[in-house]
């Protein structure tokens, strides 16, 4: 982990005819981190994650991935700047092979087109080999290779989610983000995406998770912003946010004190 | 100024024939998310009836009067054509309800084209003169003429829009077709048999395109196999110009289309200098369409689709 | 299917031999049929020309999940672009404006020189057939454009209106400037010539091309040269499906907006589908021109669009064998009812008492019902789930998730 900031994100507003969802929320990473968004249900954390890649328009906010400013008009710029998603309900190619599925994600990174498709020269040989080779590589490194010609429907959940991952690497991302991967995993699955997420962060990426199993959260992230209503209550290290009165009061009530 | 006026009718009675079937097609949009295409051709089939209905009286009792014959055929014409509609559902669109858009639009097609064949062999391929009946003069509006058939066209899709505005807003069906049009799984969870509903949606929209075509033939004095595709695409783009699934939206949408066409029609030469003429006039209605889904998809009046999630 | 078997990755060999038989069995075809008249292998052009249309179409419904029912459009503006470049009716044309804005006119004139004024523009089948991909390619992006991101139904709706749109154009722009000869349709239409030899047969030959010394009837040399052109689109149109462009269109038919988080410019892809589709179908429209020497507008109608579609959607959707069996049948259906039941019926009932007109309406119509209820990925669906259209819906609309 060095010093350069990945993703620096501020003063994001969206509004959803009478509902505020976000007020001037922005979010800073730095290079390697594992970084958290945590909040009660309704916070505004997806609505966030689809604001900086370009799922939903924001009112206002400055967007920077990398020192260079980037804009979130739409979800393919987003991820050719280099943020890659997960969806909170696996978004999976489901009736295509595992193996097609991260090649699909080497899309953004190739650039053979008609011509390449039709007459397979040289050079469209070799780009579909490399896109091929990465994407093994990619289902190994999360630890499902051995399913490459499977169809993707039929994975079980867990993989499906590491299969998801996969994917979103195979875009050379700079900043990964995750929406919830572990919904829905039991204890060892969690334990698991854990060391997977480690596995990625040692690699180099940096990592932006929304997750709802505080105990996970705390364990894993370098940082967390908790968001409640829309608005950013807290940020700084697992340790303090645990300790926050507002974010108690957030979770659990005013009575908890 | 009497073209004015004159197109200004024109269009009106036009377009109550476009609202009449408009209202079928927004109507099955609205619950089952699908184009019906063969509502167009459940018209012609209410034409066709129409006419054999009123060729009968006049053999077997030409002593009736050309409105008694006319109130007859629309009264045959209707339920044959909820029939027809019912039948349709029933035997290639329920099984669908669940599908990938492409199968049911596919089958709407080939029950368009079924639909027309029936006709053809049935009525044969000729077009049929459809008679005069309603032989009194025509009415003068300040230099434009109106015939007695067209007031009475009028006159009939005036009466068919309200009788169907009182049972949508006031009646047990009309809320159960609302409730359904807008989430059928809850409906279903209110008690409501979203079936019988959909058959009465059908049986409606059908009744309705019935009588614009038993009019049709009478305005236009012959019909023929082909009769239903070109009103009833036009239709559609009247329901979604007046926003798809929404009862004012077809009565408006169809309405301003008929105004638009007949308008467009007389005075697009004198727009393009001579370039274009009448004979363009079909071309309006899908330019409407086009714009409407480009600028504004949801319509004049927004469209209400059910929410299928 | 058991015998021929053309899955090249499953096991190349058995799939090179079927694909081997099969073209021995396509090449020694006209000779045989001969033996019964010209008139089976004209039948079989016109299917050809359909398999054409279908595998064009292929893309656009199969591939990229979009629905066209107005695809007889861009066959319309080719074959129309071949009789305005291929006829005499440029000289028409010219001689309408020279009517209507005499300065314009007499300025194209002195611009032309009096051969075309004469005798009209006679562009080579070289030139015509590149200039008819591209120009209904531009049509196919300028529907397109503003169209594809409508969900499936109303895009149906708004291709089928494009499609009457240039039909009634067709059928009306002859006044004030005859561009098309309404109605009427173009005539005269120049046939084929590759390499000196015209396909239609040299003049007072009965048709026959020769080839040297050696000598086949028209409708043969018309039937290698469609026959190599349908081989070239299928090559194609196989290569476009296994690529990274095939699976970029799959991955969009899949999920959308799963396909956009990944980079995918789903805009872009999509047109380019509809691009070269209708660029296809701009080429079989030139073929068509000149094999049939006329166009006018009756062969583009909406039943023609559906036609191809259910070619397309009943042989087998999204897989290319599927579709040209699907071209094959439905395009040579007509053909054998008319030469087969008329007859029959004569015979057993005396009389015919449904025409083959009717029959051939009644059958596609039974035939989309029948086997949308019982089959919707089609006769002969592709093995691969993921190109079958249950696999996905074809309208997955632009709106968001949570």
């Amino acid at each position: 982990m060095n010093d350069t900031t990945i993703l620096h994100i501020a003063g994001v507003n969206k509004r959803f005819g009478g509902l505020q969802a976000l007020t001037d929320v922005g979010i800073e990473i730095k290079q390697g981190q594992i970084y958290g968004l945590i909040g009660p249900n309704g916070a505004g954390k997806t609505t966030f994650f689809n604001v900086i890649t370009g799922l939903y328009q924001p009112d206002s906010g400055t967007f920077e991935l990398d020192g260079k400013p980037y804009s979130p008009s739409a979800p393919h710029a987003v991820a050719k700047a280099g943020i890659a998603r997960t969806f909170q309900n696996i978004r999976l190619f489901g009736e295509m092979t595992v193996l097609e599925n991260v090649m699909v994600g080497r899309h953004v990174r190739s650039h053979q087109g008609v011509f390449g498709a039709i007459f397979r020269h040289k050079a469209a040989r070799v780009e579909e080999a490399s896109i091929r080779a990465r994407a093994q590589e990619l289902l190994d490194f999360v630890g499902i290779g051995q399913f490459a010609d499977r169809t993707a429907r039929f994975l079980s959940y867990g993989d499906q989610r590491r299969l998801e991952i996969a994917r979103a690497l195979a875009t050379d991302p700079k900043l990964l983000a995750l929406d919830e991967p572990a919904a829905g995993m039991n204890a060892t699955e969690k334990n698991s995406l854990r060391e997977l997420l480690v596995k990625i962060r040692q690699d180099g990426k940096t990592v932006l998770l929304i997750e709802h199993d505080v105990k996970l959260m705390m364990g894993l992230c370098d940082r967390i912003t908790v968001l409640e209503y829309g608005k950013r209550i807290a940020e700084g290290v697992p340790a303090d946010i645990v300790k926050n009165p507002a974010v108690i009061e957030a979770y659990l009530g005013a009575a908890h004190q | 100024m009497d073209t004015f006026i004159q197109q200004i009718l024109n269009g009106l009675v036009l377009g109550s024939m476009y609202a009449l079937i408009a209202l079928g097609y927004t109507m099955v949009y609205g619950v089952l998310n699908l184009i019906n295409f063969a509502h167009g051709d459940v018209m012609m089939v209410g034409a066709m009836v129409g006419l054999s209905v009123i060729m009968l009286l006049q053999s077997v009792a030409p002593g009736l009067p050309g409105y008694a014959d006319l109130a007859i055929a629309i009264a045959v014409a209707v339920p044959a054509c909820m029939l027809v509609n019912v039948i349709i559902e029933r035997i290639a669109y329920r099984r669908l309800r669940n599908a990938p858009r492409l199968a049911p639009l596919i089958t709407a097609i080939g029950v368009s084209l079924l639909l027309q064949t029936f006709a053809m062999m049935i009525w044969g391929r000729s077009p049929l003169p459809f008679p005069q009946l309603l032989s009194g003069e025509p009415i003068q509006i300040g230099g434009a003429v109106i015939s007695q058939t067209q007031v009475l066209l009028l006159v009939l899709a005036a009466l068919a829009m309200v009788g169907l505005v009182f049972l949508v807003e006031r009646t047990k069906m009309g809320r159960a077709m609302r409730a359904v049009a807008e989430n059928p799984r809850v409906a279903g969870l209110m008690g409501v048999n979203a079936d019988r509903v959909i058959v009465a949606t059908f049986a409606i929209g059908a009744g309705l395109a019935a009588v614009a075509g038993v009019m049709w033939g009478a305005n236009y004095a012959s019909i023929t196999f082909t009769l239903g595709i070109l009103p009833g695409m036009k239709a559609f783009c009247a329901a979604v110009l007046g926003g798809i699934g929404n009862i004012y939206g077809a009565m408006i949408g169809g309405i301003l289309l008929g105004l638009i066409e007949s308008l467009g029609a007389g005075y697009i030469g004198d727009l393009t200098g001579g370039f274009l003429g009448s004979h363009y006039q079909d071309i309006f209605a899908f330019v409407v369409l086009i714009l409407v889904l480009t600028v504004r998809p949801s319509g004049i009046m927004g469209e209400r689709v059910a929410d299928r999630a | 299917m058991a015998l021929l078997n053309f899955n090249v990755t499953q096991n190349p060999r058995r799939a090179y031999t079927s694909m081997a038989i099969l073209l021995a069995l396509l090449l020694v075809f006209p000779f045989f049929a001969a033996q019964f008249g010209n008139s089976w292998v004209r039948i079989i052009d016109i299917a050809l020309l359909y398999i054409m249309l279908a595998l064009g179409l292929n893309i656009v419904v199969g591939f990229a999940g979009l629905l066209d029912l107005g695809y007889i459009a861009f066959f319309a503006v080719g074959a129309y672009l071949t009789g305005l470049f291929a006829s005499p009716q440029f000289a028409t044309l010219l001689e309408s404006i020279v009517n209507e804005y005499p300065v314009v006119g007499q300025s194209l004139i002195a611009i032309m020189g009096p051969d075309i004024v004469a005798n009209g523009i006679h562009l080579s089948v070289w030139a015509v057939v590149p200039l008819a991909a591209v120009v209904a390619g531009f049509f196919g992006a300028l529907l397109g454009a503003p169209t594809l991101k409508l969900r499936g139904d109303y895009l149906a709706i708004v291709t089928l209106g494009f499609g009457e749109i240039i039909r009634i154009f067709m059928n009306n722009l002859n006044e004030p400037i005859n561009f098309t000869n309404g109605p009427q349709g173009i005539n005269l239409i120049d046939p084929i010539r590759i390499f000196g030899v015209s396909l239609a047969g040299e003049q007072g030959s009965n048709s026959t091309v020769m080839l040297g010394s050696y000598g086949m009837p028209s409708v043969n040399a018309y039937y290698f040269l469609f026959l190599a052109l349908t081989i070239a689109i299928i090559f194609v149109t196989s290569r476009l499906q296994h690529s990274r462009l095939g699976r970029a269109w799959v991955a969009i038919r899949e999920d959308e907006i799963a396909a956009k988080a990944m980079g995918i410019n789903t805009r872009n892809v999509k047109l380019l589908a509809f691009t070269m589709g209708a660029s296809f179908g701009g080429v079989a429209g030139a073929m068509f021109a000149s094999f049939q020497g006329f166009v006018s507008p009756e062969s583009f109608s909406l039943t023609e669009s559906i036609a191809v579609l259910a070619m397309v959607v009943l042989g087998g959707i999204g897989h290319i064998p599927g579709v040209v069996m699907g071209g094959v049948l439905l395009a040579a259906l007509p053909e054998v009812l008319r030469h087969g039941v008329e007859p029959l019926q004569q015979a057993l009932f005396g009389k015919i008492i449904i025409e083959s007109e009717v029959l051939r309406q009644l059958l596609y119509g039974l035939a989309m019902v029948l086997i949308m209820l019982n089959r919707p990925a089609g006769l002969w669906p592709s093995p691969k789930h993921e190109d079958r259209p249950d696999a996905a819906e074809t309208n997955k609309g632009t709106g968001f998730p949570a």
